[in-house]
């Protein structure tokens, strides 16, 4: 428990150090595409002249100065199954999004989306040593949480508190220098599989980069594409990319549930390439082009040039309706809300006082999607962009780029997890006796 | 998984930077290294270029020979040479000193001159009280001065010395009477109240040709000498109201003309006449005839 402590620490110290030289990138390694960020920080944003939050929800303490995508290689699932591909193509969009920004970059945030990521609800309640709730007593009740078996390599990616009680009163955001006597938490933790972070974590050094931070693409997706009376009232965000679909349920301006269904984009583009016998690149542009989840009549008339490259006339002069096309697309499409609604039904969404689900990532932008989703999900379907952010361009605003937007907002200003807290003193393992030998060197 | 030695003929094309060039890359991108090369580099060569050339003696010869014959090629055009020096405002012996003092041999060139230093020059001599320099179109150097007018001649141990109105020095005299048109002023720190002493001599001009002089006494107050080694002795304070009421005395009583040494009015409330010895004695002879007795 301590090494991960110490090692997320070490990313925050990493993170406050990029912060005051300024420049930092943003690593979204997803299943098709690598999208970097290069974000430069000029000192806090300075609210309107009426102390309001300005247009962009006082997010404007940074500028996107680079940005770059490139191709993913080596990725599955979202998680890195060729390393080598995979920091070949870290390097490519690294290289691009620094031309860019004429700046060298030196720390980076990245995230992603697979590893199984698994939510734990933790709570603890402690006595209040004084009557005042001071930021020692928060790390108390933090540690005092009891962490559930998470099993054998498996990580710690995120333990935010959600919320705290003082005594009868619950709902607290912040209880610091309040009065009362029990304080409890109540605390969500996502653990993934820690060999998905150690790839990436090594991918990333040989880049000769350093790691300021990681996140779940879940989290981060949901901070950029949920606006902020959602996040308030209860809403999930369903991140539809490339090799895994994530699941993430906010409220309170929290996250409080997390999830991945292995399955995205990339798996309907398969499924056309493998029905109509043509290229991936081939499927990936049909269905990019004219793919569709409803039919209608004068679909079956549409028809459409499928293509091929071997050089036989009739084969690549086939071409397919639209509707079988879209026969084709719908089922996996289906498939993957249908999954999602798994996972909601198994994280209780049914029971929050609101229903909003939001569609965002690349394979959100499926035509007629949200009419599918909104038979399978419930009525209060959307789909969701990022949020603009200063200098980005305009080609890295779609639904595909609200996992690295939400980054960029989680780097400017991250929310308080369990390890910006203090250890509290007894926690320390193998402390006693260097406090015994301090106090023998203090006073002898 | 790929061959582990893959050839460059392969023809894929691999989009990804080699390791090599993105640290290359990088480490341009870093910014000690990026200024170095937009500023460094240009600088480093320019100096080296720089170097090499003036390196070799005939070549740096011969670049200040160039410099020196652009700047005459310049410099001596008819425009700008200065042929003559006009002296404006000054008497034949000044307009001489001040040929003198400048020493300037003509044709010369206007850059070479420095009218704020030859003014200084110039207003270094006694007798000039201001002056301006310039060149006027023409190749003439115009110097206008304003000579220091002498009011009134200072006798000190030294010498005899000529004052303008400011009390500062103009010409020494041979004697006094070199100039008997200018009163006489005398004692140390006479000069530094020259313009008090003009309007005692001013007031005292009823006195006529009985008037001597003023003498500084004590570097505080005036004596107004008159012949016969009659003196008034005149306060600090408002002098010239003291010399009024001694020449409304002298105008009623005829005083000056009787046989009083020294006039005192250093004490206003309390005006002291000193008469001669030989008065005296005559007032005391006077007093005994008459047996008044008192």
């Amino acid at each position: 428990m301590t090494d991960l402590y110490q090692s997320q620490r070490a990313m925050r110290q990493m993170r406050r150090q990029a912060m005051q030289r300024g420049v930092v990138a943003i690593l979204d390694v997803g299943s098709s595409k690598i999208a970097c960020l290069v974000l430069r920080f000029d000192g806090t944003a300075k609210l309107s002249e009426d102390n309001s939050i300005g247009s962009l929800a006082g997010q404007s303490g940074f500028r996107v100065v680079g940005a770059a995508t490139t191709r993913s290689r080596g990725v599955q699932f979202g998680e890195i199954n060729a390393m080598q591909e995979t920091e070949r193509a870290i390097r490519t969009a690294l290289q691009a999004a620094q031309k860019m920004a004429e700046i060298r970059v030196d720390h980076v945030i990245a995230c992603f989306s697979g590893a199984n990521p698994r939510s734990y609800g933790l709570d603890a309640t402690v006595e209040l040593e004084g009557q005042v709730v001071t930021e020692n007593e928060i790390a108390r009740v933090l540690a005092d949480c009891d962490v559930p078996e998470y099993g054998a390599g498996r990580e710690v990616l995120h333990a935010q508190p959600v919320n705290f009680a003082l005594d009868n009163r619950s709902g607290l955001a912040d209880p610091r220098g309040q009065l009362g006597n029990m304080l409890s938490v109540d605390m969500h933790m996502m653990t993934v599989d820690a060999a998905a972070i150690q790839n990436l974590v090594h991918c990333i050094k040989r880049c000769d980069l350093e790691l300021a931070g990681i996140a779940s693409s879940a989290y981060v997706s949901g901070i950029s594409s949920l606006v902020e009376d959602e996040q308030e009232l209860g809403a999930a965000c369903i991140d539809m990319g490339g090799g895994s679909t994530s699941v993430s349920i906010f409220m309170k301006k929290h996250m409080i549930y997390a999830d991945s269904v292995r399955m995205g984009g990339n798996h309907v583009t398969s499924d056309i390439s493998m029905g109509l016998g043509v290229p991936m690149a081939n499927a990936e542009r049909i269905k990019t082009f004219c793919g569709g989840v409803h039919a209608t009549g004068a679909d079956d008339r549409d028809m459409i040039d499928i293509g091929g490259d071997t050089g036989d006339w009739e084969h690549d002069r086939r071409t397919v309706s639209r509707a079988e096309l879209i026969g084709i697309m719908r089922p996996r499409v289906e498939e993957i809300l249908e999954e999602v609604r798994a996972r909601l039904d198994a994280a209780g969404f049914d029971h929050l006082p609101s229903q909003q689900i939001v569609l965002t990532g690349g394979s959100s932008q499926i035509m007629g999607l949200d009419g599918l989703a909104s038979r399978i999900l419930g009525q209060q379907v959307r789909l969701g962009r990022p949020l603009r952010v200063h200098g980005l361009p305009q080609s890295a605003t779609g639904p595909g780029f609200s996992g690295a937007v939400g980054l960029s907002l989680f780097a400017a200003n991250p929310q308080d997890e369990w390890w910006d807290f203090a250890i509290p003193v007894d926690r320390y393992p193998a402390r006693s006796l260097k406090r015994a030998v301090k106090w023998f060197r203090d006073n002898w | 998984m790929q061959p582990l030695g893959r050839s460059r003929a392969q023809g894929t094309h691999d989009p990804a930077p080699s390791r090599l060039n993105y640290r290359m890359q990088r480490w341009l991108l870093t910014p000690g290294i990026r200024l170095g090369l937009r500023v460094g580099i240009p600088f480093c060569l320019c100096f080296a270029a720089a170097s090499g050339f003036l390196a070799n003696e005939t070549r740096r010869d011969a670049l200040t020979d160039f410099w020196a014959e652009l700047k005459a090629s310049v410099e001596e055009r008819p425009e700008f040479m200065v042929n003559l020096m006009a002296i404006d405002g000054a008497g034949e012996d000044l307009a001489e000193d001040i040929r003198e003092v400048v020493p300037l041999d003509f044709p010369v060139s206007s850059f070479d001159l420095d009218p704020e230093e030859i003014r200084a020059m110039i207003t270094g001599l006694d007798p000039v009280k201001t002056a301006t320099v310039r060149i006027r179109p023409g190749g003439i150097l115009q110097i206008d001065v304003t000579e220091r007018v002498p009011v009134v001649v200072w006798r000190t141990w030294d010498g005899v010395e000529m004052l303008d109105e400011t009390g500062a020095h103009v010409a020494d005299l041979p004697a006094r009477s070199a100039r008997p048109d200018l009163p006489l002023i005398v004692g140390r720190g006479a000069d530094k109240h020259v313009q008090q002493a003009l309007t005692l001599l001013a007031t005292a001009r009823p006195l006529g040709g009985r008037l001597r002089g003023v003498a500084r006494i004590g570097e505080r107050r005036w004596d107004v000498v008159l012949d016969r080694d009659q003196r008034i002795l005149l306060p600090e304070q408002n002098p010239v109201r003291a010399l009024e009421r001694v020449l409304a005395l002298n105008e009623v009583q005829d005083l000056l003309e009787r046989d009083v040494a020294v006039v005192d009015m250093r004490l206003g409330a309390r005006p002291t006449l000193r008469m001669s010895e030989v008065a005296v004695q005559e007032w005391w002879k006077v007093r005994k005839i008459n047996g008044s007795g008192q």
